[in-house]
């Protein structure tokens, strides 16, 4: 069990890493891109300026948990 | 070369590039303090264990609709490109301590030399494991590489070209040496190939979703620039605040 955990832990750590809330607005930013698209809307735009925001949210959540 | 085939060698090759830095440290670690018939079973017992995964995983992920597979690996690109940026641009900028292949070695060597010998067929356990451990947490790391962004291009064999081009030229410069590569620009690299992941992230996970790209391919150029200025701005605006934050302290 403690191998499994640990090989569990390892792909978290090599995946998700530090920051859990990356994760959920990356998921977040490609379900509105699919709804945009899927309403025919040209959708390409909305993760690189999504992914701009998300990025800086997560180094301010990083320097101040420093 | 298309754009897209271009930017998939190049980021397997600068991706594989800095795991297999980080394998060869502890494999030179290993190999220094515990003696090398065991650290190179340990290298060879890991590549052994990564053939079969490969094999293993390599043509599940043909069978994919690449759709799916687009929308699936760019998410997961783009969370593991993004950890890797905003490490890279908080080094940048100063909040963060340099990646220092020198002080890891040093660590990794006094580690394994203070270690007990246990003895099993000739070969010492503690140095097998640490080459076994580090290769296979590494390699691992590579196999994720060229077979998510090899399959999401359509083209596994070309990653592995990017990849297996990254190992000849450590393993090179490792055995020229027979010391960590600490003059491997490391926290460059892993700035670039931050920026690559994070590219691809984007641009597959949105076509995945079904947007068009304007330009299809040639838009990955447009991509990887508004990557480049975003983390360049980043840095600099870290690096202002954090000069304010200094002069403040010591006013």
């Amino acid at each position: 069990m403690s191998r499994l955990a640990a090989f569990g832990r390892f792909w978290w750590d090599f995946v998700i890493g530090d920051d859990w809330v990356v994760a959920v607005l990356v998921v977040v930013a490609i379900g509105a891109t699919a709804a945009l698209a899927a309403a025919g809307v040209a959708a390409w735009w909305l993760l690189p300026l999504a992914v701009l925001a998300v990025l800086w949210l997560s180094l301010r959540r990083a320097i101040r948990s420093a | 070369m298309s754009t897209g085939n271009t930017f998939l060698v190049l980021s397997a090759f600068l991706a594989s590039g800095v795991e297999f830095v980080e394998a060869l440290t502890i494999v030179l670690a290993a190999g220094l303090a515990r003696g090398w018939r065991s650290a190179l079973t340990g290298l060879g017992a890991a590549t052994l264990v990564l053939a079969v995964t490969v094999a293993a995983l390599g043509p599940a992920l043909t069978v994919i609709p690449l759709q799916g597979l687009r929308l699936v690996v760019g998410g997961l690109l783009l969370v593991f490109g993004l950890q890797w940026l905003r490490k890279a641009i908080l080094r940048a900028s100063g909040y963060k301590a340099l990646h220092d292949e020198d002080a890891i070695f040093a660590r990794e060597l006094a580690d394994a030399r203070g270690a007990a010998h246990l003895e099993r067929g000739g070969v010492d356990w503690y140095g097998f494991t640490l080459a076994f451990k580090g290769v296979l947490l590494e390699g691992l790391e590579v196999v994720f590489i060229v077979l998510t962004f090899g399959s999401a291009q359509g083209s596994v064999p070309l990653a592995a070209v990017g990849a297996a081009a990254a190992l000849v030229l450590v393993a090179g410069v490792g055995i020229a040496v027979r010391a960590p590569l600490a003059r491997v620009p490391e926290n460059w690299m892993k700035f670039a190939v931050g920026v690559m992941l994070t590219t691809f992230g984007i641009f597959w996970s949105a076509e995945g979703a079904g947007a068009d790209w304007p330009g299809s391919d040639a838009s990955l150029l447009g991509v990887l620039g508004f990557v480049v200025l975003s983390s360049i701005l980043c840095v600099r605006l870290l690096q202002r605040e954090r000069r304010s934050v200094l002069r403040t302290v010591e006013a």
